[in-house]
């Protein structure tokens, strides 16, 4: 089959460093992956052409670059799936992080953040005198976590990284789960007081990228999800965030459904004197535009909230 | 006639009014028959634990399966967690537990059969883009627009489906008369998850996406998520000024832009509402009855 390839390059050595694309038109066989036809590229066609990667197996992580806009391992993008009919692919380097050159990408911010969040246990009391001993069931949550390669595609495509590098990402919010929740962990209340800052799990926007783009299904923002639990749990509820959290599930317990205005109000704090004041001119076009819903103690009750709120109580029942 | 059970979500019955306003002139110009589910509950949003959400949104799927209805919904939000839970109830074991925990005592049960689909799936899907083009009065020649799609209507792909799914506004736009104008970031997040929690983020995510289309000529943008509306156009003017630029994109509603073409006058519309003015938009349309002879 025909791979038409269109690849970023960039080589930091040229007078003027400057990205532009440069096409590839190859012959390959039907079953080549993107990364045998950028390795057919640079051993036939432009040895200057600089990637990454190592096992071709989808073990390593080393290959992780973006396929058509989204990251992808290149070792495990087959050709025919992403272009049937021999259309253009374009090949790009991870995002969010700095080229070096071509397709290869500075992975120190990547490491940095794995690193913030302390990837070891810290067991708490004294040493056994053998092995640390944690039963399978303990350890079943860990499973998809701890099969993470590395690879970076999630911290590439991250939404929330776009607009923010403090924010600790998906890749290692992922990896901080996979300490807070083994049991041999003696550290997870520090963890989740960490976590419980900005740039923690917070910050996330819940859009599923990483989801999407993780090779092997660790899904780092379900993790994400299960951290801002266990931090709402064990350390309180003591930012936006988790106030956010409570103040949705107070209004659609009592009501049916949301309390849009004073989920904004708790959010931010109902003695948040100087935000409050902060957003009246905002309140004020709201309501002239007669889009402000009436808060709590006006938000009516929905017809079956009392069903709705029913549900709420079992679920606390079992918790408990 | 297309029937479905209406799920019209808090937004549009709250902060977003004019969804709601547009979407039912739109459905009744396209035939489509609804039965407002007036008695459920919030879809939780993906804010509240599936532990809770999903004995909710069993309720709703199951009250829309005692109609023998699909569930439609108008806001990418509810579309992916509902679609997510009924995706989930559909393991007859969990199924099992939610009916016998929560759903039993209200004397219901959820069979697993209740489809969940987008009005703009439902457009596409069971309007058809045939019937949609006939009925078109004013076509959007001349004008740009470009698609937001809101995160859940792109992503997780088990539940949003058919991958064809993720070009359906372009589509639309097309038979329409509009010209769309691509932006890298209509898959992406809007910033509304973080606009209470982290303020700065979600401003930098709306400067970016509104910034893009003005940069590539788009006239408007067009969002099936009310959640992206209340982003996009009520947090724009800050968003700008925080990026230290102009942008004043128009943001519309998917029926919205629909409603338009069909001839629905824009004040009912409620284009009146938005925060980012849309006065150019109305002025670029042709009246009616020049569209209607001039085609």
């Amino acid at each position: 089959m025909q791979a038409n390839l269109r690849v970023r390059r960039y080589d930091p050595e040229e007078a003027e460093p400057s990205a532009r694309m440069q096409e590839y038109h190859i012959e390959v066989p039907e079953h080549f992956t993107v990364l045998d036809a950028l390795i057919q590229v640079r051993e036939e066609e432009d040895p200057s052409l600089a990637l990454r990667c190592s096992c071709r197996a989808s073990i390593c992580g080393s290959c992780a670059m973006r396929v058509n806009g989204q990251a992808h391992l290149a070792c495990k993008t087959r050709l025919s799936a992403v272009a049937p009919e021999g259309e253009p692919v374009t090949i790009e380097p991870m995002g969010n992080q700095r080229v070096v050159k071509d397709l290869v990408v500075d992975l120190g911010v990547f490491w940095n953040k794995i690193r913030a969040i302390e990837p070891y246990l810290q067991p708490a009391g004294p040493e056994p005198e053998e092995e640390y001993i944690a039963s399978d069931e303990s350890m079943q949550n860990l499973i998809t976590p701890m099969g993470c390669i590395m690879c970076g595609a999630c911290v590439s495509d991250c939404t929330a990284l776009e607009v923010d590098e403090n924010f600790l990402g998906p890749a290692a919010l992922a990896k901080a789960y996979r300490f807070v929740a083994d049991p041999r962990d003696g550290a997870s209340h520090e963890r989740l007081q960490t976590l419980n800052e900005y740039g923690g799990v917070w910050d996330c926007t819940r859009c599923y990228m990483c989801v999407e783009v993780c090779p092997v299904g660790v899904a780092p923002m379900d993790r994400i999800m299960e951290l801002r639990d266990s931090v709402m749990n064990e350390v309180g509820v003591t930012t936006p965030g988790a106030r956010h959290v409570e103040s949705f599930a107070r209004s659609v317990a009592r009501s049916g459904w949301l309390d849009e205005t004073m989920l904004a109000v708790d959010s931010w704090g109902r003695f948040n004197i100087p935000k409050l004041l902060s957003q009246a001119p905002l309140g004020l076009r709201v309501l002239v535009r007669g889009k402000l819903p009436l808060p709590w103690p006006f938000h009516h009750k929905r017809a079956g909230a009392e069903f709705v709120g029913r549900i709420f109580k079992r679920w606390e029942s079992k918790k408990q | 006639m297309n029937r479905f059970a209406f799920y019209p979500g808090c937004v549009s019955k709250g902060s977003c009014p004019e969804l709601y306003e547009s979407v039912e002139q739109v459905m009744d110009l396209l035939d489509i028959e609804v039965e407002e589910l007036t008695d459920v509950g919030c879809s939780g949003a993906g804010v509240l634990t599936t532990e809770v959400s999903d004995p909710i949104n069993a309720r709703t799927l199951a009250k829309a399966e005692q109609m023998g209805l699909a569930l439609m919904t108008i806001c990418s939000t509810c579309q992916g967690v509902i679609g997510a839970a009924a995706l989930r109830l559909q393991d007859p074991e969990y199924r099992a537990f939610i009916n016998k925990e929560y759903l039993a005592a209200e004397g219901l049960e959820y069979k697993g059969t209740t489809e969940v689909k987008h009005f703009l799936w439902v457009l596409v899907e069971d309007v058809g883009l045939d019937e949609l083009k006939a009925l078109v009065r004013r076509p959007l020649e001349g004008m740009g627009f470009s698609p937001f799609y809101g995160c859940y209507l792109r992503r997780p792909a088990d539940v949003v489906g058919r991958r064809e799914r993720r070009t359906y506004i372009e589509k639309i736009t097309e038979v329409l008369g509009g010209t769309v104008v691509n932006i890298s970031g209509k898959g992406k997040c809007c910033g509304f998850p973080s606009l209470t929690i982290n303020e700065p983020n979600a401003l930098a995510m709306t400067a970016k996406h509104t910034g893009e289309a003005k940069d590539n000529g788009a006239d408007a943008m067009v969002t099936p998520c009310p959640l992206c509306h209340l982003e996009l156009d009520g947090e724009q003017t800050q968003a700008a000024a925080a990026a230290r630029r102009t942008i004043e994109m128009p943001i519309l509603h998917l029926p919205q832009m629909v409603g338009l073409a069909l001839g629905l006058d824009p004040k009912g519309l409620g284009l009146g509402r938005h925060f980012v003015s849309t006065a150019k938009i109305v002025a670029q349309l042709e009246p009616v009855e020049a569209a209607v002879s001039a085609t």
